[in-house]
C-alpha cells in the first residue's frame, strides 16, 4: 500500500511536470480559435521557440535571455500565421501546417551552422536553465503524512515555467470571461460581423489573439528546451502542439476543462515513462513501444469518445470579409 | 477547402506561372538562409542541381525519390479533393510497407506475376485501413482529421519499431530490420527496362510504372466515376453536396481509404525495390512531401508528376549539397517545403490576385470584339 501510495505521487509530480507546455499551447490554441483563427502551428511555434530559447540560453548563459528569444521568436512566427490567416485571408489549417514544416527544417539547420553538434544546441547547464523550486513551508509540510506528502512531491519542487502555466489557466479564463478584451476576443470568434458593426476592428483583435499565442507558445517551447530538458534535439515538440490541440478541443475551448485535459493527457505520457519494463498483473511486461504510444491513443480516443457534441466558435476558420 | 479551378486564369497562369512563382519565392527565401549561414547561394543552388541531374546515378536517384512522392502526393490530393487534409500520409506509408512485407512473406512461394499484385494489395490495403479509422472518427465521431492522422502517425511508428523488435525480426539481426523478401519480389531496376534508351543505373525502379498507372487512375477516378464527382463537389461546395444528397459519410471514407491505399504503395519502392527487406522509418518524413507535391501541382495528376520530379530533384540534389557545403543540411529541403506549402498552398493570392487583375485587362478588349 505505502509503494502504491509513493507510486502514485510519482506519477502525479511527473505529469505536473508534463503538462506545463501542454497547458501553455492549449491556452495558445484557444485565444487564436476564441477569436476565428484555427492555429494548429502550435507545434512549430513551441519548436521554434525551444530551438531560439536553448541557442539563446547557451550563448548569453541566461535562461531568461532564453525566455525572451522564444517568446519573441514564437511571436513572430504567431504573425506570419496572422499574416497569411488574417490579412491573406489563406487556408488557416495548410499555413499552420506549413509554418510546422518551415520550423521543423530551419532549426536544425540554424542549429547545426552555429553550433555544429549535428542539429542540436549544446548542453545547458543548471545556471542556464529554469530549475526546480523548493516552495516555502517544505519542510514543515514534510512531517504531516499524505498532505504533507502530497504538497512536497507533487506540488513544490517544479520549474518556475510550470507555476506560471498553471497560474495562466485562471489568469485566461478571467481576461476571457471578465474583461473588455475578452468580451471582444470571444464576441469575434462568434459573430465578427457583429463586432465590426460596433466600430471595432476584428483584424486588429485577431492580431492580438495572435501575439497572445505567440507569447503562450514561446513560455511553452522555452520551458521544453530550457526546463524540463536541457537544450534543443530536433523536433523535440514531438506533437505536443496536436497534444494540446486535441485537448482544447476536449476542453471545449474553456480555460479550466482545457487544463483538465491537459492533466489527462500529462498524466498518460507520464504513465508511459513509469510503466516502460515494469512486470504488471496478468499481462505481464508490456513491449515498450506500446506503451510509448500511449498518450497518442489516449488523444485519439479522448477526441473520439468522450467530447460528445462538440461546439467550436462559430466563425474559427473562416477569413472576415466585410459584408457590404 | 476550396479545391483547384479558377477559370479567370488561362491555364499555362493557373498551373505553369504560378507554381513557378512560388518555387522561385521558396528558392530566394531558402537563399537569404544559406546566405546568413555564410555560404554563397548561388554555389549551393549549382550544387544543388548538379547532385540532382549531374551524373547517371543521382538522375536515378532523383526518379526514386519521384517514385515516393507521387505516392504520397496522391494521398494528400485525393483527400484535399474531398476537402479533407490527410496529412497522415506517413502512418499510411508506414501500415503499407508493413502489409507489402507480409503479403510477399505468406506468398513466398509464388511466381513474380502473382506476387507483386498481392504485394499491391497488401499494401493498399493496409494503408488505406490504417487511414480508414481517422476518416471513421470524422465522419461519424467528428473527431479532427488532422489531430487524428498526425496521432495515427506516431502511432504507426511505434508498432513498425514493435514488429521490427518483435514479430517481424530477422534472425540474429542487431538493428531492427525484417528478413529479406524473396527474390520472386523484387522490383527490377529501370535500368533493366531503359538501359537502352540510355538510363542510367541506381535506385529507381519499376514501381515507378506503378506510381504512373496509379496517377492515370487517380484522374480517371476524380473526373470521369461519379465517386469521383461526389468527391470534388464535397470539396467544392459541402452544403451543395448535402442538398444534393450526397453523402459526405461515404466521400469521406471512399477518399481517406483512397489516399490511405496510395501512401501505403510508397512502401513498393523503398521495401520491393531499393531495400528488399523493411527497415524502421523508412517513410523519413516523405509522407509530408506529398503536401508540397499535391500542392505545387495543383492537384492536377500530370502537376503531381512534375512536381514529385522537382522534389526528387531536390532531395537527391539536396543530399549532395549537404554534402559538399558541411554548414547546409539536408533539413533544408524540409524548409522549402514547408515554404513551398505555405506559398502554394495558403498564400497563392499573393501571386493570384494580381495576375488576374492583369489578365482581366488584357482580355476585356477581345471580348468586345467578338
Amino acid at each position: 500500500m505505502e509503494a502504491f501510495f509513493f507510486d502514485i505521487v510519482l506519477l502525479l509530480d511527473s505529469s505536473i511536470r508534463l503538462v506545463g507546455p501542454l497547458i501553455l499551447a492549449a491556452l495558445a490554441g484557444l485565444f487564436a480559435e476564441r477569436s476565428g483563427v484555427v492555429d494548429i502551428s502550435l507545434e512549430g511555434k513551441m519548436l521554434g521557440a525551444a530551438f531560439a530559447a536553448a541557442a539563446a540560453a547557451a550563448v548569453t548563459g541566461s535562461a531568461w535571455v532564453g525566455l525572451g528569444a522564444g517568446i519573441l521568436t514564437s511571436i513572430a512566427l504567431a504573425l506570419l500565421h496572422g499574416f497569411v490567416s488574417i490579412t491573406h485571408r489563406g487556408e488557416q489549417i495548410v499555413s499552420g501546417m506549413a509554418i510546422n514544416i518551415v520550423v521543423a527544417g530551419l532549426a536544425p539547420v540554424l542549429a547545426n551552422s552555429w553550433f555544429h553538434l549535428n542539429g542540436q544546441t549544446p548542453l545547458l547547464d543548471e545556471s542556464q536553465r529554469f530549475t526546480s523550486i523548493t516552495l516555502p513551508g517544505v519542510e514543515v509540510m514534510s512531517n504531516v503524512p499524505v498532505v504533507g506528502t502530497l504538497y512536497v512531491e507533487v506540488i513544490s519542487g517544479h520549474n518556475l515555467l510550470t507555476y506560471v502555466a498553471i497560474a495562466l489557466v485562471p489568469l485566461s479564463a478571467w481576461v476571457l470571461y471578465k474583461t473588455r478584451f475578452g468580451l471582444r476576443l470571444r464576441a469575434v470568434g462568434e459573430n465578427p460581423s457583429a463586432v465590426d458593426t460596433a466600430g471595432i476592428s476584428v483584424i486588429w483583435l485577431r492580431y492580438q489573439a495572435m501575439i497572445v499565442a505567440g507569447v503562450l507558445c514561446g513560455v511553452a517551447g522555452t520551458s521544453l528546451s530550457t526546463a524540463l530538458g536541457a537544450g534543443f534535439i530536433r523536433d523535440m515538440s514531438a506533437g505536443k502542439g496536436f497534444l494540446a490541440l486535441a485537448a482544447m478541443i476536449f476542453g471545449r475551448w474553456m480555460p479550466v476543462p482545457t487544463l483538465l485535459a491537459c492533466l489527462l493527457f500529462a498524466f498518460s505520457d507520464a504513465l508511459q515513462g513509469r510503466l516502460q519494463g515494469v512486470e504488471l498483473p496478468v499481462v505481464g511486461v508490456i513491449s515498450v513501444q506500446f506503451i510509448m504510444m500511449l498518450p497518442y491513443v489516449v488523444t485519439v480516443i479522448a477526441l473520439a469518445g468522450f467530447v460528445g457534441h462538440i461546439r467550436p466558435p462559430a466563425a474559427s476558420g473562416k477569413p472576415f470579409v466585410r459584408s457590404r | 477547402m476550396s479545391s483547384v479551378a479558377t477559370d479567370n486564369l488561362p491555364k499555362w497562369v493557373n498551373f505553369g506561372l504560378i507554381p513557378f512563382l512560388n518555387l522561385a519565392t521558396a528558392f530566394i527565401v531558402s537563399g537569404l538562409v544559406i546566405w546568413s549561414l555564410g555560404e554563397d547561394p548561388f554555389l549551393a543552388m549549382s550544387l544543388l542541381l548538379e547532385g540532382a541531374f549531374g551524373y547517371g546515378e543521382a538522375v536515378s536517384y532523383t526518379f526514386y525519390y519521384a517514385t515516393h512522392f507521387i505516392f504520397t502526393g496522391l494521398a494528400v490530393s485525393i483527400a484535399f479533393r474531398a476537402g479533407l487534409f490527410n496529412i497522415g500520409g506517413e502512418g499510411q506509408a508506414i501500415m503499407g510497407g508493413v502489409g507489402i512485407l507480409l503479403a510477399v512473406t505468406i506468398g513466398a512461394d509464388l511466381p513474380s506475376f502473382v506476387l507483386i499484385p498481392l504485394a499491391i494489395l497488401g499494401g493498399a490495403v493496409f494503408g488505406g485501413a490504417w487511414a480508414a479509422i481517422p476518416a471513421y472518427l470524422q465522419a461519424k465521431r467528428g473527431s479532427h482529421i488532422v489531430i487524428t492522422t498526425i496521432m495515427f502517425n506516431f502511432i504507426a511508428a511505434s508498432i513498425l519499431s514493435y514488429l521490427l523488435v518483435g514479430p517481424l525480426k530477422r534472425e540474429g539481426a542487431q538493428s531492427p530490420e525484417s528478413a529479406d523478401i524473396p527474390d520472386a519480389a523484387k522490383l527490377d531496376p529501370l535500368s533493366d527496362f531503359f538501359g537502352g534508351l540510355g538510363f542510367p543505373e541506381g535506385p529507381a525502379n519499376s514501381s515507378l510504372l506503378i506510381a504512373l498507372v496509379c496517377v492515370f487512375l487517380y484522374w480517371l477516378f476524380i473526373n470521369r466515376t461519379h465517386y469521383g464527382f461526389g468527391i470534388r463537389i464535397v470539396g467544392l461546395n459541402p452544403s451543395a453536396a448535402r442538398f444534393a444528397g450526397i453523402s459526405s459519410t461515404k466521400v469521406i471514407m471512399i477518399s481517406m481509404i483512397l489516399a490511405g491505399a496510395m501512401a501505403g504503395l510508397m512502401g513498393l519502392n523503398e521495401v520491393l525495390g531499393v531495400q528488399h527487406r523493411l527497415i524502421t522509418n523508412f517513410t523519413a518524413g516523405f509522407g509530408f512531401v506529398g503536401i508540397a507535391v499535391a500542392f505545387m501541382g495543383r492537384n492536377h495528376p500530370v502537376g503531381i508528376v512534375l512536381a514529385a520530379l522537382l522534389f526528387g530533384a531536390i532531395y537527391q540534389g539536396g543530399a549532395e549539397l549537404a554534402f559538399e557545403m558541411p554548414s547546409v543540411t539536408r533539413d533544408l529541403v524540409i524548409m522549402i517545403q514547408g515554404l513551398v506549402i505555405l506559398l502554394a498552398g495558403a498564400l497563392e493570392h499573393i501571386y493570384r490576385s494580381p495576375l488576374e487583375k492583369i489578365f482581366e485587362k488584357f482580355n476585356k478588349p477581345s471580348k468586345g470584339e467578338g
